[in-house]
């Protein structure tokens, strides 16, 4: 940079206003009332994230640093990829991204800050490339009719489970508990495709 | 089992639904014994709170034994517990600052995103006051699933304390006890306190007991100002006085030291921006009315204390925000702490300092809640405070 553009504020790069519209970058922080190096060890045993996860139907070890990912999509299928861990900063960071050839290209980041008695704040940066054709439908789809709100509440599942040892839920029977979940996909569903 | 569910605007009914079951390792299941129809219940009654669905149980203030404990909770069997109507998980940051009400984890992930966009940030879950607030089944049935139940709710450890004098430890009580502990009340100060219903006579009491030395009492319900009265306030009936004028007046142009917000978004009276305000909520153009509010913000003295323990859900105009700041009032707020105050509230009631039954003027089986809500709704003043008793009969409540 060697005009004369004006100093960038402090503001997450996922939020500017002036930047190209990009909706395959999300950024997304909650605040944990519980030690990083506890947060970081549960994010890096990367098959504890699918109990976390809405979407997630399961994620598999396939050794340390790589993972097979495998997410519900609509109409009952599934979409499934390879994860690598790129770089791994014990208690403060993790970067990740899809091995090549993957359906859906992806990579994100998830940091630990430390935030005095208030605990860590875990702030997540997903990017993902949307392909064409019916993959890309299905990608939009993958994260919910929204991928920031998906990421959000799988955040704060994450919180709940760290701070309280178990995923809070206001359903009265269990039945009920799941019939919700089908009933918010549905929802989506029939918000995106109008019949 | 039995439980009274919300199907719409005056629209509630007693119906039978499946037994609630434990679901995480910190529930308990509770067996309600009593359950009173609060006031803010009638925010729903009146579709004021957005964020119903139909067949949503309703009920925040209940109390009952415990019969069903999840593998961490806290609680026994056959124990007796009244149950705050905040749900808290007590593990929280604001949970650490006792503000149980604000708690982060109650609120399930996937209720949030309604809260956000309302209020900024999601709020605690809450019992039976809709999906806002979690979506959580209340207590105006025959169980309820209690989640974190090693944090909200109190054992009873004196059985011979029957259920009606522990009740209000669930909402009403505490509401009124925080609504002036919030006026940070100086000893002389007058204290204003609009609404006479449950909270506003509790917060009248606790506002003397703070070291208020006058307390004024406005509402236009004749057997509410006569109970306030008993407690040693002044009264005002808004139907024959002018509050405002009135209100300066009775201190000599300063204006109360305080003023409470019984009322919350549904004020009565035939005043210009109250209708302007129905009519907005009507067709949808804004969610509360403020005349309450916005008298308070005028009448309250240069640099005093506002408490807002009425119910609010959205948005209102015509805010006098410069009366607010030029004036330097401190506004405080909040739904209630409860779990902050159950310990030494309960201890007052052991002790006989406080007694609250004398707000009950109906006890019904819980088949008659529909009738209870009906006539909460259209007749305050002779039905002061119903209570809900499930399982037993007509007969034997007379009894």
């Amino acid at each position: 940079m060697t005009d004369n553009s004006p100093p960038a504020d402090d503001a997450p790069v996922a939020y500017s206003k002036t930047a190209d519209p990009d909706r395959a970058l999300l950024e997304e922080a909650v605040t944990i009332r519980r030690p990083a190096n506890e947060l970081y060890a549960f994010w890096r045993q990367q098959e504890n994230l699918a109990g976390v996860m809405e979407n997630v139907v399961s994620i598999e070890k396939l050794d340390d640093k790589r993972s097979r990912w495998t997410v519900k999509a609509p109409a009952g299928r599934e979409v499934s990829w390879e994860s690598v861990i790129t770089n791994d900063i014990p208690d403060r960071e993790l970067t990740w991204q899809s091995a090549e050839g993957a359906d859906i290209a992806n990579s994100g980041r998830v940091r630990f800050e430390e935030a005095g008695e208030r605990g860590t704040v875990v702030r997540a940066t997903i990017a993902y490339d949307p392909p064409a054709g019916i993959v890309g439908q299905l990608v939009a789809k993958l994260f919910q009719r929204e991928p920031r709100i998906q990421t959000r509440r799988d955040l704060h599942r994450f919180k709940q489970l760290m701070e309280t040892g178990e995923i809070t839920t206001s359903a009265r029977t269990r039945a009920q508990r799941e019939n919700r979940n089908e009933d918010q996909t549905t929802t989506r569903e029939l918000e995106e495709n109008p019949a | 089992m039995k439980a009274i569910t919300w199907h719409g605007k005056h629209d509630v009914r007693c119906e039978s639904v499946d037994d609630p079951e434990i679901l995480n390792p910190r529930d308990a299941i509770i067996r309600i014994t009593s359950t009173a129809i609060c006031g803010s219940d009638l925010h729903l009654y009146d579709g004021y709170v957005p964020q119903m669905m139909p067949g949503d149980i309703l009920g925040h203030e209940f109390m009952g034994e415990v019969v069903e404990i999840g593998a961490k909770s806290t609680l026994k069997k056959g124990q007796r517990v009244i149950v705050p109507f905040p749900i808290a998980c007590g593990q929280c940051f604001h949970c650490s600052k006792q503000q149980y009400s604000c708690c982060d984890n109650s609120n399930p992930a996937d209720k949030m995103d309604f809260g956000r966009e309302q209020l900024g940030q999601p709020m605690a879950g809450i019992f039976g006051y809709s999906h806002l607030t979690g979506g959580y089944a209340g207590g105006q049935a025959e169980y309820v699933r209690v989640p974190y139940s090693d944090v909200g709710p109190f054992v009873i450890p004196d059985d011979s304390l029957e259920d009606e004098k522990v009740l209000f430890l669930t909402d009403i009580l505490p509401t009124g006890w925080m609504a002036a502990e919030n006026c940070d009340i100086q000893p002389g100060d007058t204290v204003a306190v609009w609404g006479c219903g449950p909270v506003g006579l509790f917060a009248v009491q606790s506002a003397f007991l703070m070291g208020a030395a006058r307390v004024i009492a406005i509402d236009h319900f004749p057997h509410r100002l006569e109970l306030a009265k008993k407690f040693g306030a002044e009264t005002l009936n808004f139907e024959e006085t002018k509050v405002y004028e009135a209100l300066q007046d009775m201190t000599g142009g300063i204006g109360p030291d305080a003023s409470i917000d019984c009322v919350g978004l549904e004020p009565h009276g035939l005043y210009v921006d109250n209708i302007i305000d129905q009519i907005k909520v009507s067709t949808f153009l804004g969610t509360d009315r403020g005349h309450v509010i916005r008298q308070i913000i005028m009448a309250t003295r240069k640099g005093g204390h506002v408490s807002i323990p009425g119910v609010y859900g959205g948005f209102i105009d015509k805010f006098p925000i410069g009366a607010m700041m030029e004036k330097g009032l401190t506004v405080k707020t909040g739904q209630t702490h409860v779990q902050k105050y159950t310990q030494p509230l309960y201890t007052a009631i052991a002790e006989g300092k406080l007694d609250m039954t004398f707000l009950i003027s109906h006890r019904m089986p819980l088949e008659a809640g529909p009738e209870g809500f009906q006539k909460f709704h259209d007749e305050q003043d002779t039905y002061t405070k119903i209570v809900l008793k499930p399982g037993m009969s007509e007969a034997k409540l007379a009894a």
